[in-house]
């Protein structure tokens, strides 16, 4: 028998071992990256989300300024969460859009009640087309559009405080 | 005080355990090699060990919050069962099972082996204390199951509810049985391996060891399929997670051990594979037990996900499986061949048979590694799913169950009568079924059809074997054969059902419609509130009739507070052609609810054969350890 073949089981072994020793030892990536990301945002028109605010379409983006949007629902108990940070984001003299996922109009009245509204324009996605066009699989996320409506930077889940300078950091990068 | 002696055990466990290794590498002087010290020292380790998993299980029935682990997994409200089992429910207490099965193993074999020369007994035994030494190690130093917590919380902080069941206290002790029963074959091969002694003595001590472990992963896989099937509420019953293969892998090589020893023990031929396969069907349970407990893969089975543990397992099983196999590369050119054999033979059906074995392990190991691989190599994150693995494993399985028709019933060494009056029975049932299922169900997959031809097929091609032969005097080891190849039929009988004939419905209905599955009609009564020992829960009122027979289900959705976790308990109706399998789900505004209907024909025939194939082994083990009693007893009569 070849030498080869004789030692082919430890090689497979050492190759193994090898991968994982990378895994374990390599700081886990769990960012997922965004496929939208570069992408014009998909033409769309959205009916306003509830009474008081605007509708949001797509050409609403050109502007020439970047500003956020924001993925998110009144039944999305992590968007309780970040409202605040919305908040202070939004007092950084940052533009924030929002589109409300399966929602209805008296819950988001309810919603921007209770934790805030710190968006310009809301749009009712009643059936997440616009949601999923935009390349999002839940709720809430946040995605930064540039002034000539090109998205920037897609943050999936929450944001939490931790995450607020490279949201910051994203969008200066965006003008 | 019990968990400091628990620990005390474990300490004092450890050292015997370095002791044994010391005494058969020779540190003892040539008195301390021979079999009588390195025997007790193996006894007194055994004992120690079983004392500190006793110790153990004695913290959690007596719910001592003082102790970390009994805090974090066990609750003062738990039914006995569960905070029994809730000792092996954790990464501690399932590593501590695991050491203890290994040290008992290594006793046993001190015990009671002696068709071992006493050197070679030696070196395994050596070879058992090593891997013990490590595992020990690993308890103590990176998870300590006695670790104490103060100030003692009030209460502790409950089970993963989808763990509350009562397939929780027997699974993993029975997947750990077989994990490391298989550890005594590696380390016998390492022993032989090291004294150049590889012979038919080896096989014959290898294989009950090989046939228990064997028969406790079959036991264990079919187990957990059946507890996947109906506490994930899914409706499939194998889901090739990380964790599943897990168990899979080793059972693939154990699978192929289990035949080749065959031949070495019966011709002593195939001496170099079957080491290698000894050595590989350990390294896979090391393998997955590392796999599951790194977490390094994700997957529908949680474990706290530690990469300090992961490393030392890693370390651990690269010295073990590195130092094996570096071993065997060296020795093998030493190995000596048995009798040549021809290709149509008993033996070459039993080579080809290893062959795809190997190839289907070799599948579902790529298949697993896949996603870590890929993302070391492109940064890419990909999961691969149950299409690549039926698509690729699958019809190599059927090869090999096609191989099953003629090969248990072909001679050693050379066959040279004719083929096909053998393959005859097999051969004609297996086409009527293929034309008759091609006329009756023209649109079923290639694959479920092929399962289904097969299986008939292989119906009385099982039981051939036992054709011309004096049924009284047949050796139980080959009633055993037959009993599990016809479970493997049985099972992928079950399978194909399964896959072709499975009718599904996903309704949004409210108390008072009726939805139809396959033959039967399901009206949806009410839905009404539930309660358990620890749990509430909206259970529905199903009435299915079909024909004259009705049956009432009632699925739950469960809700457990401590921690809170809503689970879905499918309710299912067994009747002998199948199974009616439902699951409540949500409700939506309007009041709707979603309800899940399987009608399954035929399906409970997959656990079915599991367990005849388990049968089948147990009944070879018993054969054979029955008859090496008699000879035994015929040899000493001799020498009187």
């Amino acid at each position: 028998m070849s030498r080869l073949v004789r030692f082919a089981p430890l090689l497979i072994l050492l190759l193994f071992v090898a991968v994982v020793a990378w895994r374990l030892l390599a700081p886990e990536d769990t960012k997922i990256r965004s496929r939208m990301t570069g992408r014009p945002v998909p033409a769309f028109v959205l009916a306003p989300a509830t009474g008081g605010v605007s509708g949001l379409s797509s050409t609403d983006f050109a502007t020439g300024q970047p500003r956020l949007v924001n993925v998110f629902a009144s039944w999305c108990v992590p968007c309780i969460a970040e409202a605040p940070l919305l908040m202070e984001i939004k007092r950084r003299g940052i533009p924030i859009n929002a589109i409300a996922v399966r929602d209805k109009p008296a819950d988001v009245a309810e919603f921007l009640q209770s934790h805030g509204n710190p968006f310009d324009r809301i749009g009712a996605d009643p059936e997440s087309r616009v949601q999923i066009a935009l390349g999002s699989s839940g709720v809430p996320e946040t995605f930064i559009v540039d002034g000539q409506g090109v998205i920037r930077y897609q943050h999936m889940g929450p944001i939490e405080p931790g995450d607020v300078p490279l949201i910051l950091r994203e969008w200066e990068k965006a003008r | 005080m019990i968990a400091e002696a628990g620990l005390a055990a474990l300490w004092l466990a450890t050292a015997l355990a370095a002791l044994q290794l010391a005494l058969a590498f020779g540190l003892g002087g040539e008195q301390g090699r021979q079999v009588a010290p390195i025997r007790a020292v193996a006894v007194g380790q055994g004992l120690l060990t079983i004392l500190a998993f006793a110790a153990l299980v004695a913290v959690f029935l007596r719910s001592d919050m003082s102790v970390l682990l009994v805090a974090e997994n066990s609750h003062s409200q738990k039914p006995w069962i569960y905070k029994f089992a809730g000792a092996w429910g954790n990464h501690e207490g399932s590593m501590l099972l695991w050491v203890t099965v290994l040290a008992i193993a290594g006793a046993v074999v001190a015990l009671f082996e002696r068709r071992l020369d006493e050197r070679t007994l030696s070196a395994s035994l050596g070879a058992q204390a090593a891997l013990a030494l490590g595992f020990f190690a690993f308890l103590l130093i990176a998870s300590n199951p006695f670790e104490r917590l103060d100030p003692a919380p009030l209460d502790g902080r409950g089970l993963n509810p989808l763990l509350q069941d009562p397939g929780l206290a027997f699974h993993p002790p029975t997947l750990y049985l077989g994990y490391v029963g298989l550890s005594v074959a590696f380390s016998i091969a390492v022993g032989g391996l090291i004294r150049r002694e590889v012979g038919p003595a080896i096989a014959r001590a290898m294989r009950p060891w090989v046939l228990a472990a064997w028969i406790m992963l079959t036991l264990g896989i079919t187990a957990g399929s059946y507890w996947a099937y109906y506490e994930l509420g899914w409706g499939g019953w194998w889901f090739w997670d990380p964790v599943e293969n897990a168990s899979l892998m080793p059972w693939l090589a154990a699978t192929a051990l289990l035949h080749s020893v065959n031949v070495l023990a019966a011709r002593g031929g195939l001496r170099a594979w079957t080491m290698m396969l000894a050595l590989v069907a350990f390294s896979m349970s090391m393998v997955g037990t590392f796999l599951v407990r790194s977490g390094i893969l994700t997957s529908v089975h949680a474990f706290a996900v530690d990469p300090t543990r992961g490393s030392f397992i890693l370390v651990l099983l690269t010295l073990y499986i590195g130092g094996a196999l570096t071993l065997l590369a060296l020795r093998i050119a030493d190995v000596k061949e048995g009798a040549p054999f021809n290709i149509v033979s008993r033996e070459g059906g039993l080579v080809i048979n290893n062959l795809l074995l190997s190839v289907i392990l070799g599948v579902v190991f790529v298949g697993t590694l896949y996603p870590l691989i890929a993302e070391a190599v492109s940064g890419e994150k990909l999961s691969v799913g149950p299409p690549y693995f039926n698509s690729v494993a699958s019809p190599v399985a059927l090869a090999l169950a096609a191989l099953m028709l003629i090969g248990p019933q072909l001679r050693w060494r050379r066959d040279s009568a004719p083929i096909l009056p053998r393959l005859a029975p097999g051969l004609l049932i297996a086409v009527v079924i293929l034309v008759g299922s091609i006329i009756l169900w023209p649109a079923i997959g290639i694959l479920p059809r092929l399962g289904l031809v097969l299986g008939v097929g292989l119906l009385p091609a099982s039981v051939m074997p036992l054709f011309g032969r004096s049924l009284r005097r047949t050796p139980l080891a080959v009633w055993g054969m037959v009993l599990a190849h016809l479970g493997v039929a049985v099972a992928i009988l079950g399978m194909a059902s399964d896959s072709a004939f499975t009718r599904e419905k996903l309704a949004a209905s409210r108390p008072g419609d009726t939805v139809s599955v396959g033959p039967w009609l399901v009206e949806f009564k009410q839905v009404m509130p539930a309660a358990g020992p620890n749990w509430t829960a909206l259970e529905a009122e199903l009435r299915a009739s079909r024909g004259s027979g009705v049956t009432v289900l009632k699925p739950q959705s469960r809700f457990f507070p401590d921690p809170p976790t809503t689970t879905n308990e499918a309710a299912i109706d067994t009747s002998w052609n199948g199974q009616l399998y439902a699951v409540l789900g949500e409700r939506d505004e309007q009041g709707r609810w979603q309800l899940r209907l399987w009608w399954k024909p035929f399906v409970t025939l997959i656990w079915l054969g599991g367990i005849l194939i388990a049968l089948g082994g147990a009944l070879a083990l018993l054969g054979r350890l029955f008859r090496e009693r008699q000879q035994r007893r015929r040899v000493e009569e001799a020498y009187e």
